[in-house]
């Protein structure tokens, strides 16, 4: 990866923060913990890797984005107007009565939205059909999902994950967002998920590990998704809960609350940005 | 009379699509015998997907080849399609109104011998209350053909209850005038209207021969699509009737009774007696043994009928 595009990633990413925080702020509530840990993850697909086209969001040949961990959506919001799907003021109605942007994604009134998301498990789920139905149009799209580490813990993500294996799903890449929060505490003490690299390496997928805040680590994993044929890829993402906000880091309390005016201030100046 | 499986058709059928829809996809949940699948598996294996004994998987993996643009078929049995997969139908399929089509068999009492665990009675009161969803109950496997094909070329979520039973065949392939969201008058009567769907269709015509011995003319209305349900045909039909019957391989609460008596309720309210399930879990027996126990019979039909017409 170039040097240049490492900067333009890393600025985009910022971007994409302050337009989560001021979201939420806008909306009153929301996700704030689980949008930011996932924020380079999703920038790094929509602004490297994906070939999707937001005049054309139904253009056949498109890579596809599913947000499995649906509550995380004004993250994906973010990167979805950045990229052009909508207007950006649209951002600042999210979860507002006959707003465009719900409070976790809509396919049907959404452009960009693959999936209509929020429910666990489920998105990941249709991944499974999503990309059986490319094999059989012989199409090389590729479909990249997005869970979160509390989501584990649904029975459906592991039929999903069985049936990706068994169906040598190789063009899907699954991103697993660990930033080891979920909304009771951490998972270790809710209901724990580890060796999770184990259970998924016995379910025959493809596993890497590596630092979700990290693009150069992001996109060799990706690229290596890519290459590897023959079984899906989980990548395990290793992220820290409301990243680069630092009364949000590692703060479960900060799973699903907006913050308030001053806390939106320093929350922004921390990441660079100013109130607009 | 001939009798056919709904199932068997609902397999047919689908071979039938698969030749002329390449779009068609199928999936089932281990159990491609039973539903009829199979059929399709043969004549297609690489359109057909066993998604293992995962039912929430089975619809999660069918949202995704619709979002793909393929038309699919998610079969497994009306218990686990409904119960286990519910929330699924109702977030993934119904709410994004999915081009999903769920046809499930094995629904109702007539499962006999496998038992309460296997007879859904409240599969079409779970569907019925998620937006988006159609629901189709066949009478007989000529009906259950047309509704097949007739789904495949509907645009969004669809619910097709099939049984394991075979039942009568009451409809002519030539004559039937099928089409989702109208109901069928099979018979006309003064005296009372007998409002039905699937396998009880066929149990109204036998009340009615029996009525008529005794001089009470009903009307047999089958109702094969319960949601959206034809208001027209119904309010019609109590208003030339001043009662009704409604009869049904469910539990009394939330299906077809349901539906009728909260029309009438608010636009045309008539006497009424719901023939169904009372509220309660079945048990094993044959499947003929157990409509005789649970009261759903044609004489349990003719005993509502005459109730009903002292009502009026």
């Amino acid at each position: 990866m170039k040097e240049k595009d490492l900067e333009r990633l890393k600025k985009i990413a910022a971007e994409i923060r302050q337009d989560i925080i001021q979201s939420i702020h806008k909306a009153g509530s929301g996700h704030p913990g689980g949008s930011l840990s996932a924020a380079d993850i999703v920038t790094a697909l929509y602004f490297y890797k994906m070939k999707v086209e937001p005049e054309n969001p139904k253009w056949e040949e498109r890579d596809r984005f599913i947000l499995s961990k649906g509550h995380a959506a004004p993250v994906l919001y973010a990167a979805l107007a950045r990229k052009g799907f909508f207007p950006r003021e649209e951002l600042f109605k999210l979860r507002k009565l006959n707003a465009m942007l719900q409070g976790h994604p809509d396919m049907k009134g959404t452009p960009g939205v693959e999936m209509s998301t929020g429910s666990l498990g489920q998105g990941f789920s249709a991944s499974i059909g999503m990309g059986l139905a490319l094999k059989l149009d012989k199409r090389e799209s590729r479909i990249y999902v997005l869970l979160g580490d509390g989501e584990m813990q649904e029975g459906i993500v592991w039929e999903a994950g069985m049936a990706a294996a068994h169906y040598q799903l190789d063009n899907l890449t699954a991103i697993l967002d660990y930033n080891g929060l979920q909304i009771d505490g951490k998972n270790d003490d809710v209901m724990r998920i580890q060796p999770i690299a184990q259970k998924w390496e016995s379910f025959g997928w493809n596993v890497l590990e590596i630092d979700g805040h990290c693009f150069e680590e992001i996109i060799e994993a990706l690229e290596q998704a890519e290459k590897t044929k023959g079984r899906p890829t989980m990548i395990i993402a290793k992220t820290i809960k409301g990243k680069g906000v630092s009364f949000m880091e590692n703060a479960p309390d900060w799973h699903g609350k907006a913050p308030n005016d001053e806390e939106t201030q320093i929350a922004l100046r921390e990441l660079g940005g100013v109130q607009g | 009379m001939e009798k056919v499986a709904t199932r068997d058709a609902y397999g047919k059928t689908l071979v039938e699509l698969g030749k002329t829809n390449e779009n068609i996809v199928v999936l089932d949940a281990d159990l491609s015998g039973s539903t009829k699948t199979i059929s399709f598996k043969k004549e297609f294996p690489d359109r057909f997907f066993n998604m293992g004994i995962a039912e929430q998987n089975l619809i999660g993996t069918a949202v995704g080849f619709a979002a793909a643009g393929k038309i699919p078929f998610a079969s497994t049995f009306a218990m686990f399609a409904t119960g286990r997969a519910f929330e699924i139908i109702r977030n993934s399929v119904c709410y994004p109104k999915m081009n999903v089509k769920i046809c499930a068999t094995h629904a109702g009492i007539t499962v006999g011998e496998d038992g309460a665990s296997h007879q859904a009675l409240e599969d079409i009161a779970c569907m019925r209350a998620i937006p988006n969803m159609t629901i189709i109950n066949p009478a007989d496997s000529v009906s259950t053909r047309e509704a097949v094909l007739q789904a495949a070329r509907y645009q969004g979520p669809v619910y097709i209850r099939l049984g394991r039973a075979k039942v009568p065949v009451i409809y002519e392939p030539s004559s039937l005038q099928f089409e989702i969201g109208k109901g069928i008058q099979l018979e006309e009567g003064k005296d009372a209207a007998v409002i039905a769907t699937g396998v009880m269709v066929a149990e109204a015509l036998k009340a009615r021969e029996i009525l008529k011995e005794e001089g009470i003319e009903i009307k047999v209305i089958d109702i094969h699509t319960i949601k959206p349900i034809d208001e027209e045909l119904i309010l019609k039909a109590a208003q030339q009737t001043g009662a009704v019957v409604t009869a049904e391989e469910h539990n009394i609460i939330g299906g077809l009774g349901s539906a009728v008596a909260e029309l009438l309720a608010e636009h045309c309210p008539t006497p009424m007696k719901r023939i169904g399930v009372k509220d309660t879990f079945g048990e094993s027996g044959s499947g003929e043994e157990l409509m005789k126990k649970y009261g759903l019979t044609a004489q349990d039909i003719v005993q509502a009928v005459k109730e009903v017409v002292k009502m009026k």
